[in-house]
């Protein structure tokens, strides 16, 4: 049962359209409803929505604007990789491609602000103006006046216009130092349980009954509530499981009210889906072949994170190697593990006040290229001649990242760096070249 | 050319185009050539040769691709085939866009010719709309737009750029950032697929929208954000525009994951492809260009391990391999007078018959016809020394040159042949690859090897199908070059096992003594072997320090001015100032006190200008000299051999040992 909305401005039957459109969003949309007002009322300067990803902010915007056909511009900040753009695709709706093609190269606020004014006198709004930016949260980055100017946009260019900032971070982190309008703050909630069911059940599958799929997405619910609540996600992951869920019904063994047979046949293979297509280490593609194959084949299958193998070159390795030593030791350890006569010494003799903690648990250190090479010739098995392909193999372990710079490139002078890869990588690379390499690091003496 | 400015400066002059005479190759070629006579020839011989070897890497190359390149096809078909299933599942589907996670392995640069290949089938059976890019070109989200809009379009993209703005103000007001959006290719997408225009798959009549392929050839040098940015944007656009992309991954899929967050992976359903390993790679090209008789040129074992060591222990580079492989074929031919006879066998016996006289001394004077002849010498005295006079000797060279063309045709099937009978013996007496124990062969006789001799130990004690499987096969590899083999080992079938294994064996035995015997033993092997590892070294993998060193050391073998010459490979008085302040800091300690080294300098800079030792300015220290001095300090230091200390004052530390 819908809510009714209501608003004096807009006809009856447009309002049920728009609500029957917003499940389970009708307390924000009136609100909205009730702060933008009748269309050629002035509206407040901005309004900022936030809430997590997949809770109905755009949709309930898209919805509103278009089923009530206001004037608006949906501009999403991700993509305007310059102002540029933005100032455009908001021209470019409200007064056609004239207006936005006047702007000049990489134009400033006030060249927007000057050609907005200069359109909206010739052609006055009758109706309030929607700016709609999606990912708001892209706008710190930019300019510094560009987000406290949007938010008193309408008084910039005299017209009734206003911005309807969407963004999944709270308003107190946009908060700029030099202060600002505040805008009107407005929060979707996330769906809950009994929310995310409804909305899901709905898009019901043509050839079943609209209970037996509230069932199944009752059963789905149970076992990924707790891990996404993501609407998109769990959208998807419903209509890739179903015909599994079917499979009993198709073979004539289930009746589609026998929910606990069904559920005993689908768990363990939503259980499955978690492990894998939910966290996409199996593709959807993958999944569904899957799912045609027997039982028996589906282990063959790895997921992306199983592949962590890389082949390298022989000296590369040891570089690698080497670098590794030079992150998670300490620099004054280096005598007591590459020289030859460095007599007793015992841990405890080693240990500083600050480094009782493990140098794996505070990640890898800094180390300047010479060191890296001192280790890298004591640890390598035969004689290496100090050749230019030596050095560009470190060069291309950064481009790979397996090691990271951390000097700036311009330093060409003692360039530094930091081993990128974990401790299992490193043992595995290891292994192939014979090298223990747990007898050389510090934390495991 | 003249330049008014006041200031000092350095100013670059481009040469007028008409001093740019170029030279063709051949000119390079016999320019400074070892017998100019026979140069041309050898030009030709070594570019045929080449042009062989390229475009046989290159069959073989597209060959061992297809496979993977096939599957990638039949992705790019299917993804775009289910894009238009209108079923319940495929609408409720989140639309995710379809990516190829293509794994290449660790040496980018080898990537490049598999990217060209595959773009390139993608063209002209998939999709014309295709863009690779690659990160070095993409620092921010602007500019991977940009690239891919330009290639997706085929025309240039302005992007809003800082530095040009000023200039092009004034002369464009109409500005085109309207361009920079991905919808923009909508029009050229369209206007692709209106049946008027016929695209090269029109068996499916279904008006099938072709996918527009992303290539991002190199991932792990991305930077994370532009690509997540990038995929989120693309997302947006998915149901209209019919996106893949293709990753080209040098390290593990895991990395995907490293870059990219569940939010923006989510976006992507990704399929894996893996390729073949290189070293499986290298093995097959070995097999193809080094192992076989077809190629009259050929790599003694030192070159062949300096090639191969590279490859191995630096950078895993097919494509770097083969360049190899040219340098040293260019060597050859550009070094060795007789390599007119490197060539096919008609054609030696042919070039053998047009020598001139000074190459025909000069196989006189090849330490293996110098064997040659005394062997010959011992056995007949008189007779056959006749032969070696100046009319016979021609056909004796002829004789000899197919002795060796001989050699090389039994060769390597008994080395293949006994490659698969070793090959499988617990571990690996003689090397698991093919390579390997060719290199065993080409060194000295394989058979006085302690190796071969377990390896013959082991094969005595396998069991019987075991054996014979692997006789099967072998007899599969010398069926063309030894039939006659073949036939003996059958007439004997029903005789006990232990007398024929002990046969065949015995057989195997003599076949690898009197077929894989080294090289060096063969009279003639200085025409096809290429025997200079050291030059190979050189070129290929350069050692910047030894040359620095070098350099201080004996200026004159790189400035080959006279007056530097010395012999006892001291520095001459005139040297460079820096190698005369490196000479003398080779005889300090560990800390070099910088006055007592600008006296010593000063000293040996008087004795060069010539300046009586017995007057007053002698050794003396004077404004030009100390300036030269401190200019040749920080030079060393710049180097890297010395650097500045706070242990003691006045004092630098040295940075090398030794030379004292």
């Amino acid at each position: 049962m819908t809510k009714m909305l209501q608003h004096s401005g807009y006809e009856e039957e447009r309002l049920q359209r728009v609500a029957e459109l917003l499940p389970c969003r009708e307390v924000q949309a009136g609100m909205l409803l009730s702060l933008m007002g009748q269309p050629q009322q002035c509206s407040y300067p901005s309004i900022f929505i936030y809430g997590h990803r997949a809770s109905g902010k755009s949709h309930v915007m898209q919805v509103l604007l278009k089923e009530l056909e206001l004037p608006h511009a949906t501009v999403s900040c991700v993509e305007c990789v310059s102002v540029a753009l933005l100032f455009e695709q908001v021209l470019l709706s409200f007064f056609g491609c004239d207006a936005a093609s006047l702007l000049p190269r990489s134009p400033s606020l006030s060249d927007f602000v000057r050609i907005y004014r200069q359109h909206c006198s010739q052609t006055p709004a009758k109706q309030t103006r929607y700016i709609v930016m999606e990912k708001a949260e892209l706008l710190r980055d930019t300019d510094a006046n560009l987000l406290p100017a949007l938010l008193r946009l309408q008084e910039l260019v005299d017209d009734n216009v206003t911005i309807i900032l969407l963004s999944e971070i709270v308003w107190d982190k946009f908060r700029p130092n030099t202060g600002c309008f505040e805008p009107l703050l407005l929060h979707f909630p996330d769906y809950s349980k009994g929310e995310l069911q409804q909305i899901l059940s709905q898009d019901k599958h043509p050839s079943y009954s609209a209970e037996f799929y509230s069932s199944y997405i009752n059963i789905l619910l149970g076992v990924f509530y707790s891990v996404c609540r993501d609407l998109r996600e769990l959208r998807h992951l419903a209509a890739l499981n179903f015909s599994k869920f079917c499979e009993p019904l198709a073979e004539g063994k289930v009746k589609e009210t026998d929910t606990h047979k069904l559920w005993r046949n689908i768990e363990p293979h939503l259980k499955k889906a978690m492990q894998t297509v939910y966290l996409r280490e199996v593709s959807s593609l993958q999944w569904e072949q899957l799912q045609q194959m027997e039982e028996r084949e589906c282990g063959a299958l790895r997921g992306l994170s199983a592949h962590t193998h890389v082949e390298l070159p022989y000296y590369s390795k040891f570089l690698l190697i080497a670098a590794y030593l030079a992150s998670y030791n300490p620099a004054r350890t280096d005598k007591r593990f590459f020289l030859k006569h460095h007599g007793k010494i015992r841990k405890t003799n080693f240990l500083k006040k600050n480094e009782k903690t493990s140098n794996h648990l505070l990640g890898p250190k800094p180390f300047p290229l010479d060191r890296l090479l001192a280790i890298f010739y004591s640890v390598v098995d035969s004689r290496v001649a100090p050749t230019a392909s030596i050095f560009s193999q470190i060069s291309s372990l950064v481009t790979l990242q397996l090691l990271t710079k951390v000097s700036h490139d311009d330093q060409l002078d003692a360039p530094k760096y930091k081993c990128a890869v974990s401790m299992d990588f490193i043992c595995a690379i290891s292994r192939t070249v014979n090298f223990e390499i747990i007898k050389y690091l510090y934390d495991f003496l | 050319m003249s330049t008014s400015s006041v200031s000092k400066g350095c100013f670059v002059f481009k040469p007028s185009a008409k001093k740019k005479k170029t030279l063709s190759l051949e000119d390079h070629f016999s320019h400074g050539c070892e017998s100019a006579e026979s140069s041309e020839k050898r030009f030709k011989l070594c570019q045929d040769l080449w042009d062989k070897i390229k475009s046989d890497t290159e069959v073989l190359q597209d060959d061992l691709n297809r496979k993977i390149l096939d599957s990638l096809l039949d992705f790019t078909r299917k993804c775009s085939s289910t894009r238009q299933l209108s079923d319940w599942a495929s609408q409720m589907r989140a639309s995710e866009i379809p990516t190829a996670a293509l794994v290449l392995g660790v040496n980018v640069p080898d990537h490049d010719m598999t990217f060209q290949s595959l773009s390139e089938l993608l063209q002209q059976s998939v999709t014309p709309h295709v863009a690779s890019v690659q990160a070095k070109e993409c620092g921010a989200l602007k500019h991977l737009m940009k690239r891919v809009l330009e290639r997706l379009m085929g025309t240039d993209v302005t992007v809003d750029d800082e530095e040009e703005e000023e200039a092009e103000q004034t002369s464009t007001p109409l500005h085109k950032s309207v361009d920079f959006h991905l919808l923009n290719i909508f029009p050229v997408f369209q206007k692709s697929n209106t049946p008027g225009k016929k695209r090269s798959s029109p068996s499916r009549d279904d008006p099938q929208q072709p996918p527009v392929v992303i290539i991002f050839k190199d991932l792990e040098a991305f930077n994370p954000k532009v690509l997540q940015d990038f995929i989120l944007i693309c997302s947006r656009y998915i149901e209209r525009l019919p996106l893949m992309f293709i990753f080209g991954i040098a390290t593990s899929p895991s990395t995907i994951q490293h870059m990219l967050p569940h939010s923006v992976s989510s976006l992507l359903c990704i399929e894996l492809f893996q390729s073949l390993s290189c070293t499986q790679h290298l093995a097959t090209v070995i097999d193809q260009l080094i192992l076989t008789h077809h190629f009259p040129f050929k790599l003694n074992a030192k070159v062949l391990q300096v090639l191969m060591s590279i490859f191995l222990y630096h950078d895993f580079s097919v494509r770097n391999f083969i360049k190899g492989l040219q340098l040293a074929l260019l060597e050859h031919f550009h070094s060795q007078p007789l390599s007119v006879l490197c060539c096919k066998k008609k054609d030696a016996l042919l070039n053998v018959m047009q020598l001139s006289h000074s190459d025909l001394e000069r196989i006189r004077n090849l330490p293996s016809f110098k064997r040659y002849r005394n062997t010959q010498l011992n056995a007949h005295t008189s007779k056959e020394s006749n032969a070696l006079g100046y009319f016979c000797f021609q056909e004796v060279c002829q004789k000899l040159i197919k002795g060796l063309h001989k050699y090389h045709k039994n060769y390597y099937p008994v080395l293949r042949c006994l490659h698969t009978l070793t090959s499988s013996l617990p571990r690996y007496p003689l090397g698991k690859q093919v390579r390997e124990l060719h290199l065993i062969c080409l060194e000295k006789n394989v058979w006085e090897n302690e190796d071969y001799q377990t390896a013959m130990k082991l094969l005595r004690m396998l069991a019987k199908d075991e054996l014979v499987a692997l006789l099967q096969r072998c007899v599969e590899i010398l069926q063309p070059t030894l039939l006659e083999m073949n036939e003996s080992r059958r007439a004997k079938k029903l005789s006990p096992f232990e007398v024929l294994r002990n046969e065949a064996l015995e057989f195997l035995d003599n076949l690898v003594k009197s077929h894989l015997s080294p090289p060096e033993s063969h009279t003639l092997n200085e025409v096809c072997y290429y025997t200079s590892s050291a030059t190979v070294r050189r070129h290929l993998n350069a050692t910047p320090r030894t040359s620095i060193q070098a350099a201080l050391n004996s200026p004159y073998y790189y400035l080959q001015n006279d007056r530097l010459k010395t012999v006892d490979g001291s520095v001459s008085n005139s040297a460079p100032d820096i190698c005369i302040a490196y000479k003398l800091h080779l005889e300090c300690g560990r800390l070099i006190n910088l006055y007592d080294w600008l006296e010593a300098y000063a000293t040996v800079v008087s004795a060069a200008e010539g300046n009586n030792p017995d007057s007053d300015n002698y050794g003396k220290v004077e404004e030009v000299k100390h300036a030269r001095f401190i200019r040749a300090v920080s030079e060393l230091e710049f180097l890297g051999f010395i650097k500045s200390t706070k242990q003691k004052t006045d004092h630098v530390a040295r940075l090398t040992w030794g030379g004292c």
